[in-house]
């Protein structure tokens, strides 16, 4: 099936030379950040994770929200969800690969990356993240493969891949509590320690993850003759509605802690993100646009006469997306380092760089996406109008 | 007989032979002489002043295969178990130190350690870290 | 069970890499070679040993500025402390590390300041800031390497060479403690003889990529000295010593006097006390 990827037309083969370039540039920019250190990105003492954790958190939660498309297909007998399954866990897969990347752009010694599974520390959060993380990967590499070969065949898949598909529904739920777990279970940074972190994290994944699928969705049919079709992609629409309330909900609730309580510490990260604290006000903007966007997007969830509106839909998809990553990808963090733990303000922000190294992550990560997807697509035309047995 | 894409294909054999040959036709002509390590360092033939004969932490066998093994259990030992002496098989103790013992007898890294290392392309990190002696002119060579 | 020649061709290359693979490792893999046995290693006879090795600081005995600047560079100067400074001669804070370092009450008790009512000078009242090598670190729980841990004597210790740079103890530790090395450290104007620095060539430097903080000088410790701090500050202002043992001076003062440690409520257990009230002692 891999020689599907290496065949299409002067359009793909454009669309794959512009995200090369862009590895090609971030591979580049990696290797002067090898050599010279990570003083070539924006962190310093008291910011010490940006933007690579921060990318590296939110698409963990992209990677586990094929489990939204999962649990009603195989579990719940939605036969609706049947053709694009394959898509969720492809981009699983993607979103993975992405993580593991940034992982390793923002180790200060990554030649020793060994070290976590010659000294495993089963204490640790962070041991148990790359365990959980790289068994996702396998999981969804094994069970996206299988299904789609058998697709090919025109067979249902073997009997055995049953309890792996299973078993990615719990471990979909695991990597992104774990995630979690990295940030809610630290003392002494208030804008983290919450028990709803995980909750937060879930509910927003599983808004961010199928808002990209319907979006990769309505390309996919631009460009190839795989259509998802109307109705599931309304399907899917309805599963982001639901979870961006939660999301939004469970923002509002932190809100109200930190507020009601009046406890600085709990407040002053919020006051920063979102006013401006001692005179520093950088993040201000970024995070009122991501909570407009926010809202906007789910109250155009909501009126389904805007959500059945496919070109409205993709708009909305795309806001809710980036509301999703400012919050995740960048707010999340800086939240927590910002006020230090002497209450001082030192503001972040990503250099050039530090840019072009996530931008290069994020190419490959499309670049990975595209070749599974160019396979599946030429699978599903080979076999359209052939109904899938599972 | 037909050859398919023969274009491709003999430029592919071409540029895995030059890859794969770089290392020979590189270093045509280029001696290789056999490492001579120096073990004649003033702290050393002080030693030798005291005690009668050279000699190193283990015998000159083990250490020559061994010594990664004996600096990563040194290092183990001094950092993680917090012991720093070391009794060695030869019944003497040493303070478990790469800057401090071992390179207070080998202060000479480019006539000693280098020798070896380099003949072997083998670049050792520990001097990202651990400072090298300042490198003092031998008594005699 | 019958199987094609394509499925024992797969299945046999899997078997072999594996098989190769983990011999090749495990037979030569420094790690997985017996360490050195206990009966190969001891300590030196002058050591200094404790159960508990803590500190007591009394700020009160601080006086001029160059008591607290002593201090410092004793101990960054014989660990090779790397010294970032921006064109104008003001510290970099962006590459910065520090292991023991100068605050103020603002900045060292954050919240039990109270804004308008207290004086700038109060506010502003100085104090020596470290690792409070805690009994319950948050450091330690979270290393994915243990490449920092708790030594049997009470120090959180920091293993260089293990260390993969993921930062994690850093967003952990509640006290701002940990350094992170942004850059090579010998590049900075105090270490490169380049630019007209020193060395102490008995202590290594770091390298780029690896989390460093004070050890409680353990080094020193092994061959029966005072940490550096402790010796170069003035008299009676750090003292240190095994708060486990009832005759030791800083168990007298902990469990006589006024003391308070820097965030407890977080369950860390800090180590280090400061003294309310100063006072005479040995």
């Amino acid at each position: 099936m891999l020689e599907k990827a290496l065949e299409g037309g002067k359009k793909y083969w454009a669309w794959v030379f512009f995200l090369g370039i862009f590895a090609l540039s971030g591979t580049y920019w990696y290797i002067r950040q090898f050599n010279e250190g990570l003083g070539l990105t924006g962190m310093h003492r008291d910011v010490s994770w940006g933007l690579y954790i921060g990318q590296f958190t939110f698409l963990v939660g992209v990677a586990a929200s094929a489990v939204m498309l999962v649990i009603p297909y195989y579990l719940h007998d939605f036969k609706k969800f049947g053709k694009i399954v394959i898509l969720g866990e492809f981009l699983a897969i993607s979103a993975v690969t992405m993580c593991i990347l940034f992982i390793f752009v923002d180790m200060g010694q990554p030649m020793r990356i060994m070290n976590v599974i010659l000294h495993p520390t089963p204490g640790s959060v962070m041991f148990w993240d790359s365990v959980v993380l790289s068994g996702y990967l396998f999981i969804n590499l094994l069970v996206g493969w299988v299904t789609l070969g058998s697709d090919k065949k025109g067979v249902p898949p073997p009997k055995w891949i049953k309890p792996w598909i299973y078993l990615s529904i719990p471990w979909a739920i695991s990597i992104h509590t774990v995630t979690a777990f990295l940030y809610s279970g630290i003392p002494g940074r208030h804008f983290w320690l919450t028990a709803v972190m995980a909750a937060r994290f879930l509910a927003s994944a599983f808004a961010g993850g199928p808002a990209l699928l319907i979006i990769l969705a309505l390309i996919v049919r631009k460009v190839s003759k795989f259509d998802a079709g109307k109705d599931v992609i309304q399907a899917v629409s309805r599963i982001v509605a639901y979870a961006m309330f939660a999301n939004v909900f469970l923002l509002g609730l932190e809100f109200f802690t930190a507020f009601y309580s009046g406890i600085p510490g709990h407040q002053h990260p919020f006051v920063y993100l979102y006013k401006g604290l001692d005179g520093h006000a950088e993040l201000v903007p970024l995070m009122w646009t991501s909570s407009i966007f926010a809202i906007v997007s789910l109250v155009m969830l909501w009126i389904p006469k805007i959500r059945r509106n496919e070109s409205l839909l993709a708009l909305t998809c795309i806001m809710l997306f980036a509301s999703l990553w400012i919050d995740k990808g960048f707010g999340l963090i800086i939240g927590g380092f910002v006020p230090n733990p002497f209450e001082e303000i030192n503001p972040y922000w990503p250099t050039y760089p530090e840019a072009m190294i996530t931008i290069g992550i994020w190419a490959i990560g499309f670049l990975v996406l595209t070749f599974l997807y160019k396979i599946a697509i030429a699978v599903r035309e080979q076999t359209a109008g052939v109904e899938i047995e599972h | 007989m037909k050859i398919y894409n023969k274009g491709p294909v003999f430029l592919g054999i071409a540029i895995f032979l030059a890859l794969a040959l770089f290392p020979f036709y590189n270093n045509f002509g280029k001696t290789n002489k056999k490492p001579e390590p120096k073990t004649d360092t003033p702290a050393i033939m002080e030693y030798e002043k005291l005690n009668g004969k050279k000699e190193c932490v283990e015998p000159k066998e083990y250490m020559r295969a061994e010594h990664m093994v004996l600096i990563n259990n040194w290092r183990d030992a001094v950092v993680r178990d917090d012991n720093r002496g070391y009794k060695s098989s030869t019944g003497k103790r040493w303070n478990m130190s790469l800057q401090n013992e071992c390179m207070r007898c080998h202060s000479n890294k480019k006539k000693f350690c280098d020798e070896c290392h380099n003949y072997m392309a083998v670049k050792p990190f520990c001097w990202d870290c651990h400072i090298q002696p300042v490198e003092k002119e031998e008594a005699r060579s | 069970m019958s199987m094609d020649r394509r499925q024992f061709l797969k299945v046999a290359g899997i078997s072999s890499i594996l098989g190769f693979g983990a011999s090749a490792a495990s037979a030569t893999h420094p790690t997985w070679q017996p360490s050195l046995r206990p009966d190969q290693m001891d300590r030196n006879k002058d050591s200094l040993w404790a159960k508990r090795w803590a500190m007591v600081v009394d700020m009160s005995k601080f006086k001029t500025d160059g008591d607290f600047q002593k201090t410092i560079a004793a101990c960054h100067s014989i660990h090779n402390v790397p010294d970032f400074r921006k064109p104008d001669g003001s510290v970099d804070r962006k590459l910065e590390i520090k292991w023991i370092w100068k605050s103020t009450y603002e900045k060292s008790f954050p919240g039990m300041e109270e804004g308008k009512y207290q004086s700038e000078h109060v506010k502003d009242m100085p104090f020596m800031l470290l690792c409070n090598h805690c009994t319950n670190p948050a450091c330690v729980r979270v290393c994915p390497t243990k490449a920092t841990y708790k030594l049997e004597t009470g120090i959180t210790m920091q293993d260089m060479h293990r260390c993969i740079g993921c930062r994690f103890c850093m967003a952990a530790c509640p006290y701002g403690a940990r350094s992170f090395n942004w850059v090579d450290p010998r590049k900075a104007a105090n270490l490169d003889p380049a630019k007209g620095g020193k060395v102490n060539a008995e202590y290594p430097t770091r390298t780029k990529g690896v989390v460093e903080k004070c050890t409680f000088c353990t080094e020193r410790l092994a061959v029966g000295k005072m940490p550096a701090c402790v010796e170069a500050a003035p008299k009676g202002a750090l003292l240190f010593g095994d708060l486990d043992d009832p005759n030791s001076e800083i168990r007298k003062i902990v469990a006589n006097k006024l003391t308070i440690r820097r965030k407890p409520e977080l369950g860390t257990g800090p180590a280090v006390y400061y003294l309310i009230g100063g006072g005479e002692h040995a």
